[in-house]
């Protein structure tokens, strides 16, 4: 793709998120989009949000279930960027019929790092040393693209179809809990509806923050200290909707629940 | 259960039911499952082929080491198409050691199951017991997989039909660590299985009945209905935590359990 059609697609994807419409698929229109187009689309995206006064808090992982990655066919996971606007805190309402599409939510665990990642060369030993605490969070996921309908290019551009989030309000030392064998549990309107543990994201989310370093490290961006990254999902996406309430909770961790509007 | 306390089938049909599903246990073949020929057949009846299996096993010398809990998650009975849990037992040719050779020959289609095993120190007698009650009954919790071998056709059968087979019963391992229930979260204790290396499914324990000591609970209350209570002493697997695996020949498994360690075997 051309440096302008990149462009007009970034801006595509700010205008359908901001008038809360979808597009139809990029892979339908572009027969040729790259991985590479597609961050570049992402990018142009997050952009127009920073240029909106929106502020980068973070990063998350997207794509790293097996589940998820067989059904877009892909091999690897994928990230987006995270802004203050997406973030809210424990016990408060989340406003997705003002504000999302076709939204589904997905249980993981939130990094908040000490010190600043940046790869290539970055280990797990690396992560853990520069995680200051872990969290349970709601990654509510959501899609500009019309019925989700993606392909991995589609979901790229779409900043890895970040949403909202909600993180618990408990957090805890990364050095006191399995993260391999941690334990969770998701519920909906009082329902128990799936159960899953850490490794259930590429074998532990430890290993999907260090290919996230690794990755962004390819392009010079490390992960700086302070921010929150979101590690990928523990368990199958869930669609909600207002009037909804979940929670979940992880052996040794804690708990996070949401009340959607 | 409401036909619980009634029989359709005679003693004799009873006798020769348990020793045609006994039979393709032992010498590992698949049969079409018993409700295709008895359509009648109660739950009460069911139970009792089960028992009479059981009653012939300890006529031959086997030891009966425990009891074990099937289709105790809401995924596996809506998988299954059963609308309720089931109990078996366990003898004592059924133990394999951690990190052990399970013989694939000798079963027919085997799957495995993470689950977690309660052994208790106190008698437990339904009706009426909950999860305080197993919690106080509870010597300590341990992690085990159990190796499910149903005896019918494509793994294909009804509630009733099962329970006539032993609860699909047929070989388990334990190992790891064992830890005082008041140690343990059990609703979000985590596993995670593997095979030949390969994360294949993971979970937590409120996938079986919402907690794990609802699941003995309700073996109590099960056991009650026909008069029997849960000794002082007597091992207990829950139920599958994740769905079950299909195994082959070769195969290598391992289960890492939060806070109880690590369970392996192999396939040969």
């Amino acid at each position: 793709m051309n440096k302008e059609q990149i462009l007009q697609c970034g801006d595509e994807l700010y205008e359908a998120m901001v008038q809360r419409h979808t597009l139809r698929p990029f892979t339908e229109r572009f027969n040729d989009i790259t991985i590479e187009d597609a961050y570049n689309i992402s990018l142009r995206m997050i952009e127009r949000r920073v240029a909106a006064g929106e502020r980068i808090i973070g990063k998350k992982i997207g794509v790293t279930s097996k589940a998820v990655q067989n059904m877009l066919n892909v091999h690897q996971p994928d990230f987006g960027f995270l802004t203050d606007s997406m973030a809210y805190s424990e016990g408060q309402e989340m406003p997705i019929s003002e504000k999302l599409i076709q939204p589904k939510a997905e249980g993981e665990i939130a990094f908040i790092l000490k010190k600043d990642l940046l790869g290539p060369g970055i280990t797990n030993a690396d992560v853990l040393a520069a995680t200051d605490c872990v969290i349970p969070c709601f990654e509510v996921v959501d899609s500009r693209i019309e019925n989700w309908q993606i392909k991995i290019q589609d979901t790229v551009a779409d900043n890895a179809s970040c949403g909202l989030f909600i993180l618990g309000d408990k957090t805890v030392d990364p050095r006191k809990v399995d993260l391999t064998t941690c334990g969770m549990v998701v519920e909906k309107n009082g329902q128990i509806i799936s159960t899953g543990a850490g490794a259930a994201a590429l074998g532990s989310p430890v290993n999907c923050v260090t290919w996230l370093a690794n990755t962004l490290g390819a392009f010079g961006i490390p992960l700086k200290a302070g921010e929150v990254i979101l590690s990928g999902s523990l368990v199958p996406l869930e669609p909600v909707q207002a009037g909804d309430f979940m929670s979940v909770s992880i052996g040794g961790i804690g708990s996070a629940s949401v009340r959607f509007v | 259960m409401a036909d619980v306390q009634e029989n359709k089938l005679t003693q004799s049909q009873i006798e020769e039911l348990a020793i045609h599903l006994e039979n393709a246990e032992l010498e590992a073949y698949e049969v079409t499952k018993i409700t295709d020929d008895f359509p009648e057949m109660t739950y009460k009846d069911a139970f009792d082929i089960q028992w009479e299996i059981r009653r012939r096993k300890e006529e031959r010398g086997t030891k009966i080491v425990g009891m074990k809990m099937g289709l105790t998650s809401w995924a596996k009975m809506a998988q299954m198409g059963v609308e309720h849990p089931c109990y078996g037992f366990l003898a004592d040719y059924f133990s394999i050691p951690d990190g052990g050779e399970i013989k694939h020959d000798e079963l027919i289609h085997p799957k495995i199951e993470a689950e977690l095993a309660f052994v208790t120190k106190a008698p437990l007698k339904g009706p009426g017991i909950h999860i305080g009650d197993v919690l106080r009954a509870t010597d300590f919790v341990m992690p085990a997989v159990e190796v499910i071998d149903s005896r019918y056709k494509d793994f294909k059968f009804d509630l009733k039909s099962v329970i006539a087979d032993n609860s699909s019963s047929s070989r388990f391992i334990t190992g790891g660590r064992m830890a005082p229930p008041a140690d343990l979260d059990l609703k979000t204790l985590g596993v995670v299985m593997e095979i030949n290396g390969e994360v294949v499914q993971t979970g937590a324990g409120a996938a079986v009945l919402g907690h794990p000591a609802s699941s003995v609970a309700m073996l109590a209350n099960m056991l009650g209905e026909r008069g029997e209570e849960i000794p002082a002493g007597t091992f207990i697997m829950i139920g599958a935590i994740t769905a079950a695996v299909q195994v082959n020949k070769g195969d290598s498994f391992s289960v890492r359990y939060q806070d109880l360690g690590t369970i392996s075997g192999k396939f040969v």
